[in-house]
């Protein structure tokens, strides 16, 4: 009987230019076609990888769509209590100070009910790195509004779009932990083109990198998409995200070495 | 033969935790147990023995640090009193969850709501059945003094890394600041990372090429996976009930009534026993030291022997339901409390005896 698939000849390994990173479970991702999770999902893995610290890494996972983080990351990892991550990190990176620490939160998680958490952990200068997607909803609880949702932007509990005088405004929380002087280096990115996937890569490894150092917090926030919350296709849903998200919450370096970045890089269009 | 000291019994509690090997402490101040906290800081257990020592924003946040450092199979501490302990249910019910040892130390003060700074025991109810969400039990040790403060440390670190639960001191406000003579045991080395990795193959301490990835949370979305859970953490507890029951008794062999209390009031009801055998009352005391698990086996045989039982409690009532189930209705059964911050007399409780047993 002749093998049904005789592809599999082609695969030596000089044929190969690009492999799944190991440090991704084989498994599908929970995450809905389009969403912008599963890309940092792997970045931060291919990272992990590559930078070959699999075994000195320790990941927290918050409440949120990526409350099951740990299952497609194939590092050992925590899943704390809605937005209590950095708390948890604090806790492990103080107790491990040679071990990788990393948080992985959405918007609610860090910027509503653990902003407590959040602030102090940047301010006291804590050496780990939190990952922070934002896409200005709640996505696992079925799309209601969240700390960074829009002005007039609409979720399930703002059906007729957010009304700041009554809702109050979205919170800018990356530009305000900014400002703390235990926060080293903040930066906003974005995944849903090839040029901002390798930035968001980038970012990631800068940040990773200066735990070594021992210099406070390395923030990375990712602007991304809901196109299931925000009721639209993943390709419209990254066109309103360049219209409306980026000019709210500009793409590029906040503050680098410590140090403010003055002018910001505004919207980017490819 | 370990060190002898006078000191107050929140002090007790964190020279104990230096000595047991305890890896971390993370507190947020809070009357009447911020000793506990001043004294790590002042003792400077990074130098002594490698142990790190934080202050943290809140009650919440310190023990989503003690989720974060069991969960790593460190030995972490928290200490707080009861409107902290309020806020700490959330990540208490997590760790019983996730099955993650560590101490809790709760030095009661009166409620409910801020209430007051002064001793209390009423939060027996929240230890006891779980304050928090979901169907769980942490240990509950009941200290009667300043040298069970440091003792109920170890015992405490011992029995939460062995069956992988949180457990909580239950103390009050005048057992913490009292000060007594106290015997610390020598002090034990932390462990190794090595030891611990050895010690602890289930917790989350980076992954060798070797093993899985090790995974912590609560979470199971799978109701028969999540029953399955539950399943494991009520056997568990079964277990610690068959093996881990701990009471005291005094005067009990000839005893025809009995008191029953834990903690400061069994110290209260010892000069209370004084006071009514000299007027003839054959009075016995029984105090549980583990209030979870409870000493049902040992009080259900005690009350075949009595007439009458007085639980004296510095709340309005609340061991007692624990009393009567162990029981059963053969016997009279009668509450005498104090609250607030109220400590009753030995006196008073003689005459709550006296009229609500014996006379009544």
């Amino acid at each position: 009987m002749e093998e049904p698939f005789v592809k599999t000849e082609i695969r030596k390994d000089e044929n190969i230019v690009y492999k799944r990173t190991d440090l991704l479970v084989d498994r599908p991702l929970s995450y809905c076609p389009g969403c912008g999770h599963g890309v940092v999902h792997r970045m931060l893995m291919e990272t992990l990888e590559e930078m070959d610290i699999q075994d000195k890494t320790i990941g927290v996972s918050p409440v949120g769509c990526s409350v099951l983080a740990y299952d497609f990351m194939n590092i050992d990892m925590l899943g704390a209590a809605h937005g209590r991550a950095p708390a948890l990190a604090t806790a492990i990176k103080r107790l491990w100070p040679d071990k990788f620490v990393f948080t992985y939160q959405g918007d609610g998680d860090l910027a509503a009910i653990g902003t407590a958490e959040t602030i102090h952990a940047c301010n006291r200068g804590e050496n780990f790195t939190i990952i922070f997607i934002n896409n200005g909803i709640y996505g696992m609880t079925g799309g209601q509004m969240a700390p960074t949702t829009l002005p007039g932007m609409r979720s399930s509990t703002s059906p007729y779009g957010r009304d700041v005088p009554t809702m109050g405004h979205p919170l800018r929380i990356t530009e305000l932990i900014s400002n703390l002087p235990g926060v080293h280096y903040v930066t906003r990115q974005a995944v849903h083109t090839p040029s901002h996937v390798r930035k968001t890569k980038k970012a990631i490894r800068k940040a990773l990198e200066q735990q070594k150092e021992n210099k406070g917090i390395a923030f990375i926030e990712v602007v991304s998409n809901c196109n299931s919350g925000w009721k639209m296709t993943p390709v419209q849903s990254n066109k309103w995200m360049e219209e409306n998200m980026f000019p709210f919450y500009p793409l590029g370096d906040i503050k680098v070495d410590g140090k403010l970045v003055e002018k910001k890089e505004t919207v980017v269009k490819e | 033969m370990g060190e002898l000291r006078l000191m107050k019994g929140n002090e007790a509690v964190a020279e104990a935790a230096i000595r047991a090997g305890c890896d971390g402490y993370f507190g947020y101040p809070i009357t009447p147990q911020s000793e506990v906290m001043e004294y790590l800081m002042a003792e400077k257990p990074h130098e002594r023995t490698g142990m790190i020592v934080l202050q943290a924003e809140s009650e919440t946040a310190s023990i989503n640090m003690l989720y974060g450092g069991a969960g790593t199979g460190k030995m972490v501490m928290t200490s707080s009193s009861s409107p902290g302990i309020s806020l700490m249910q959330e990540g208490i019910s997590y760790m019983a969850g996730a099955e993650l040892p560590a101490v809790i130390v709760n030095v009661v003060r009166g409620g409910p709501g801020l209430g007051t700074i002064q001793p209390s025991q009423a939060d027996y109810f929240q230890a006891v059945k779980g304050g928090g969400h979901g169907d769980y039990k942490m240990i509950v040790l009941a200290p009667a003094s300043v040298q069970e403060m440091c003792d109920h440390v170890k015992l405490g670190f011992d029995l939460a890394f062995k069956y992988r639960t949180p457990v909580m001191i239950l103390s009050d406000g005048a057992i913490g600041q009292m000060m007594e003579k106290v015997v610390l045991f020598d002090p034990i080395p932390r462990r190794t990372e090595a030891e611990l990795i050895k010690q602890n193959p289930w917790a989350a301490t980076g992954k060798p090429k070797d093993r899985n990835h090790i995974i912590i949370t609560s979470l199971d979305l799978d109701p028969a996976g999540q029953e399955r859970v539950n399943l494991k953490l009520q056997a568990k507890y079964r277990e610690i009930e068959k093996n881990e029951v701990l009471y005291e008794t005094l005067g009990c062999e000839d005893a025809e009534y009995l008191f029953v209390a834990f903690g400061l009031s069994a110290r209260i009801c010892q000069k209370s026993m004084d006071l009514a055998r000299a007027k003839g009352i054959k009075v016995g005391l029984f105090r549980p030291i583990t209030l979870f698990p409870f000493p049902v086996k040992a009080i259900n045989d005690l009350g075949k022997k009595v007439k009458g039982i007085l639980v004296v409690e510095m709340n309005a009532g609340q061991m007692i339901e624990d009393v009567k189930l162990s029981v059963g209705c053969s016997i009279k059964i009668e509450h005498y409390g104090r609250f607030g911050g109220i400590i009753p007399t030995p006196d008073e409780v003689v005459y709550a005896l006296e009229t609500q047993i014996i006379g009544g």
